[in-house]
């Protein structure tokens, strides 16, 4: 009990039983249900889970910051030492302005965007009683310490004319104006690109070396809390499930939930044609839900009757008591099944000689404004065969959505490039499309909320799909509505509701189902499950892959995330600044020679199961494509440019190895030997 | 589907019932409608041929007193609750009607029609909508159907601008370009799909407008443009007896104003309870 006292004594953060309970329509509902961690002063604590877990509740309740609605019931909170939960409202403002400091998810929104940054960041200084002199004076230098270019000329712009990196380097300079002792960081990189991403984790790393702020860090992304955290909690209905060094927990998962959370992951390279992805059936239990025992009982696949009747006791992992997991059965942790191959593996293998689909040649897109050209996509060459899914990966900006959307006909292409179907021209516009040709193409938007229409039920929206795309009317449409449900699994229940009614996975489904109304050649699919949970993302990517199986239907599968395109893909385009920079097959893009720039994509991002070996960063901003730089338009970034070379000319898209091309002035030889581990 | 939308309704419903604003307001408007309806059967004397001693200050069977002419101001009030209640809500529903449509239009089409509908609808909307309102019925005559078109198209720029900037907000969310994709026409994704999403501001546009309607109704009785005499219009009757209020003789006309007032403010008073539940 001693060494626990000291820790107590010692820890930057104490969370001690911690029961928070939000008041929704005049009933308080428990959102946490006695959380307990600690984080030691200079340690980075992570805490991980699907959204409506807990656990941005969580880190809200460290800095006492809970919204109008949400109250501690019971428990503590210590930082260094000092109680927060009974502070006076004055003392708290005090300590929020000297001791602890927190970092948002938007960096857009958490500055003001009528103020320059330097007013706003000298002002966080004049908080802490220093004179206006002073404080510009800290300012400039607080800028330089988040390694920010030019940093006097940052302090005189608007907040709009920075990027979004360093939007965030900005909040977080303010954020350490106090010198904090506590540090919150709220998704700090969700919304920022891969490369951008990768910087702002960089710079963190590096602060945390020259200070010893404690560091509570959310993320949905297990690779970040892996590669930026000491130890990591795993959260679950309001409960830490498991804790333990990060690496351990990642590494060897002690707790059912923890095992279908890093199961659901595309991980170690995997593809759809090798095993489906495990998904964790059922849904997080609703927040007031009454849980006595097991938090995760209703979709544990080891729960016995023990854990019906009893709480679950905190069962250590290991021998240095660094390491806990909540549950009856840890020795059983094994047993849980690996999921078998629900997907017919073979009829995912896109067919040998199988006939393009689709072809684009010469498609540019040049967009006016203001008496400007914005050449948005350059001549884009691309061909898709029956069956097959082609990744579009690329920075925001990069032109993939557009692409898309130039396919699809919303946009029109310039004159002078095509889109065929099955080898016949197609018009530009959607509109000049005949009824077979629209039926061939359908899409699958990024966000549900969006893509389904509010005041429609899911019978309505299919039904409305099915008439118009296939022509079927009556009862027999109806029953094609119930069919096309039953395949996508959603029950007949679901019909009948509206999409606000459903959750995030289910509104996805009804817009899959929608898209395959008509038993489309081609589905475009936009970032289909970047707003969903990873669970859900892995039904998602299963249920596509399944259709694909069943249907041959191709894929067109514009994504950000690295491992998603790595498991749903056949042949991966990179893109650019509206151009593609490297396509080809997925193993030929993932085990190279890669294009630099894909190869910096690939190194960007972090992994759940390790970093990678060879680290690339990126510096700058993606330029504007209205006035793109000369020659290679990636040579300003690029890390192996060749002076001289680069800037006068642009490469052509040329075939390194059948199959694989790309567009680069360094002979492939050269870029093998550049990007072998041993160089 | 049917059943689903009448669940969302009746949740609203039961909401805006709730509100206090919404009782008290209903409960006054509900009376002028009894009295509109039922006026001359209600009134304790004929509105318009019934003369008693002219002047009379309020007393037992006269409530509110009698006019110069000697008439029951209290039988006018409840009779005149018929004229002001069949212009000015058959007005503000035409002006929605035509708002809907324009505003959809402007904003789903956007580009060259959105430019020279915008144009339009602000310079009408420079213009003092009770003076053009008066030149239109002088020129065109007093009956009710000029009153009420003249009314609805005044109100229809205003309502046009609601409803686009509603649409704005819908057009370039991803079920159009769904629906577009499909190849719906865009009379279809204008009415059927995005006009259900931009319902909301159209109710509480319509209650806001009706209250507004009943005043401008009143304020063209008042001004001479509304039926002639022996009408027991609220606005005319103002008109009539105002002069006379330096007389000390404020009963013909102190109540026909607090009739209108009533009215607007509880329309206002139910319109303010539909925006907070539809737009929260």
């Amino acid at each position: 009990m001693t060494s626990t006292q000291t820790a107590v004594a010692t820890a930057a953060l104490v969370v001690d039983d911690l029961n928070v309970a939000y008041t929704v329509r005049g009933i308080p509902r428990a959102v946490l249900r006695g959380v307990s961690f600690q984080v030691a002063p200079g340690e980075a604590y992570g805490l991980v889970g699907e959204s409506g877990c807990g656990k941005s509740t969580t880190a809200y309740a460290a800095l006492r910051y809970l919204p109008r609605n949400g109250d501690i019931v019971s428990g503590r909170v210590l930082v260094h030492g000092d109680d927060i939960t009974n502070m006076s409202s004055a003392a708290l403002q005090h300590f929020r302005a000297t001791q602890a400091s927190m970092v948002y998810q938007d960096p857009g929104s958490a500055l003001n965007p009528s103020l320059r940054v330097g007013r706003q960041v000298v002002e966080s200084f004049q908080l802490l009683g220093q004179t206006k002199a002073q404080a510009k004076v800290s300012a400039l230098a607080a800028l330089k310490r988040v390694r920010i270019a030019s940093p006097e000329s940052v302090l005189d712009r608007y907040p709009f004319q920075l990027s979004g990196g360093m939007q965030q380097r900005v909040v977080i300079a303010m954020a350490l104006a106090c010198d904090p002792k506590l540090l919150v960081l709220d998704e700090p990189t969700t919304g920022l690109d891969a490369t951008v991403e990768a910087e702002v984790l960089d710079l963190v790393r590096m602060l945390r070396r020259e200070s010893d702020a404690a560091i509570l860090m959310i993320a949905h992304n297990l690779g970040i809390i892996r590669s930026m955290c000491d130890r990591v909690g795993v959260m679950y209905a309001g409960k830490i499930v498991e804790e333990g060094r990060s690496t351990e927990v990642f590494d060897n998962p002690q707790h059912p939930y923890t095992v279908g959370l890093l199961r659901s992951l595309p991980r170690h390279g995997i593809r759809k044609t090798q095993r489906a992805l495990a998904t964790i059936p059922g849904l997080l239990p609703l927040i007031g839900t009454e849980l006595p025992t097991c938090v995760f009982l209703d979709r544990c696949p080891i729960a016995s009757d023990i854990c019906r009747a009893e709480v679950p006791p905190m069962v250590p992992v290991g021998t240095d008591g660094s390491r806990f997991t909540l549950c009856h059965h840890p020795d059983r942790i094994g047993n849980i099944a690996e999921i078998s191959a629900v997907v017919d593996i073979a009829m995912l293998a896109p067919v040998e000689g199988a006939a393009d689909v689709l072809e684009l040649t010469h498609v540019s897109k040049t967009f006016r404004q203001r008496g400007h050209d914005i050449p948005a996509l350059v001549d884009v060459e691309l061909s898709l065969a029956e069956g097959e899914t082609l990744g579009i990966v690329g920075e925001s900006g990069s032109g993939k959505s557009t692409l898309a959307k130039t396919m699809l006909g919303i946009e029109t292409l310039d004159g002078g490039g095509t889109v065929s179907l099955d080898g016949r021209g197609l018009e530009a516009a959607t509109v000049d499309r005949s009824a077979d040709e629209k039926r061939s193409m359908q899409m699958v938007f990024q966000n549900p909320d969006s893509a389904l229409n509010r005041s429609w039920s899911v019978r309505r929206i299919l039904l409305r799909s099915v008439v118009k795309l296939t022509g079927v009317k009556g009862a027999a449409a109806n029953t094609r509505v119930e069919q096309l449900a039953e395949h996508l699994r959603l029950t007949p229940r679901h019909l009948d509701l509206k999409p606000r009614q459903l959750s995030g996975g289910l509104k996805q489904r009804v817009a899959i189902a929608r898209a395959f109304a008509g038993d489309p050649r081609i589905v475009v699919c936009d970032e289909p499950t970047s707003a969903l949970d990873v669970s859900v993302q892995a039904a998602i990517l299963n249920l596509l892959a399944d259709l694909q199986a069943e249907q041959h239907t191709s894929y067109v599968f514009i994504t950000h995330d690295m491992g998603v395109v790595r498991y749903l893909a056949d042949r991966i385009a990179v893109m650019y600044l509206g151009r593609i920079q490297e396509v080809g097959g997925t193993d030929d893009v993932f085990n190279g020679p890669h294009h630099p720039y894909t190869e910096a994509l690939l190194s960007a991002v972090p992994s759940v199961d390790g970093e990678p070996k060879v680290r690339i960063r990126l510096d700058g901003e993606i330029p504007s494509p209205a006035n793109p730089p000369s020659g290679c338009v990636f040579h300003p970034r690029c890390p192996r440019a060749i002076p001289g070379v680069c800037e006068v000319s642009e490469p052509p898209l040329a075939e390194v190895s059948p199959g694989h091309s790309m567009r680069c002035h360094i002979p492939i030889d050269e870029l093998r030997r550049l990007q072998s581990p041993v160089a | 589907m049917a059943s689903e939308r009448k669940l969302a309704r009746r949740e609203n419903w039961i909401l805006i019932r709730k509100r206090p604003g919404f009782i008290v307001g209903s409960v006054i408007a509900l009376i002028w409608v009894a009295c509109a309806l039922f006026g001359p059967q209600i009134a304790p004397h004929n509105a318009f041929d019934d003369y008693a001693k002219p002047n009379l200050t309020p007393r037992s069977g006269h409530l509110f007193g009698t006019d110069g002419l000697g008439r029951d101001v209290f039988s006018r009030v409840i009779v005149g609750a018929r004229n002001v209640l069949s212009i000015a809500p058959p007005a503000a529903i035409l002006s929605i009607v035509l708002g809907t449509m324009v505003g959809l239009l402007m904003g789903y089409r956007r580009g060259l029609i959105d430019n020279i509908v915008s144009r339009i609808v602000e310079a009408l909307l420079s213009l003092p909508t009770v003076l053009i309102a008066l030149l239109a019925v002088t020129t065109l005559g007093k009956s009710n159907t000029v009153v009420i078109s003249i009314v609805a198209l005044l109100f229809t720029p205003i309502v046009a601008r609601t409803v686009r900037s509603a649409v704005l907000g819908e057009r370039d969310l991803d079920y159009v370009t769904s629906a577009k994709l499909r190849g719906e026409s865009n009379f279809f994704i204008m009415f059927r799909e995005i006009l259900p999403n931009v319902s909301g501001p159209i109710v509480v546009e319509l209650t806001v407008r009706i209250g507004y309607a009943i005043f401008t109704v009143a304020t063209l009785s008042f001004l001479g443009a509304g039926p002639p005499p022996p009408t027991a219009d609220w606005g005319a009757q103002v008109s009539e007896n105002f002069s006379n209020l330096l007389g000390h003789l404020w009963w013909p006309t102190i109540f026909p104003a607090l009739a209108i007032a009533s009215l607007v403010i509880a329309v206002n008073l139910i319109a303010d309870a539909v925006q907070s539940v539809l737009e929260a």
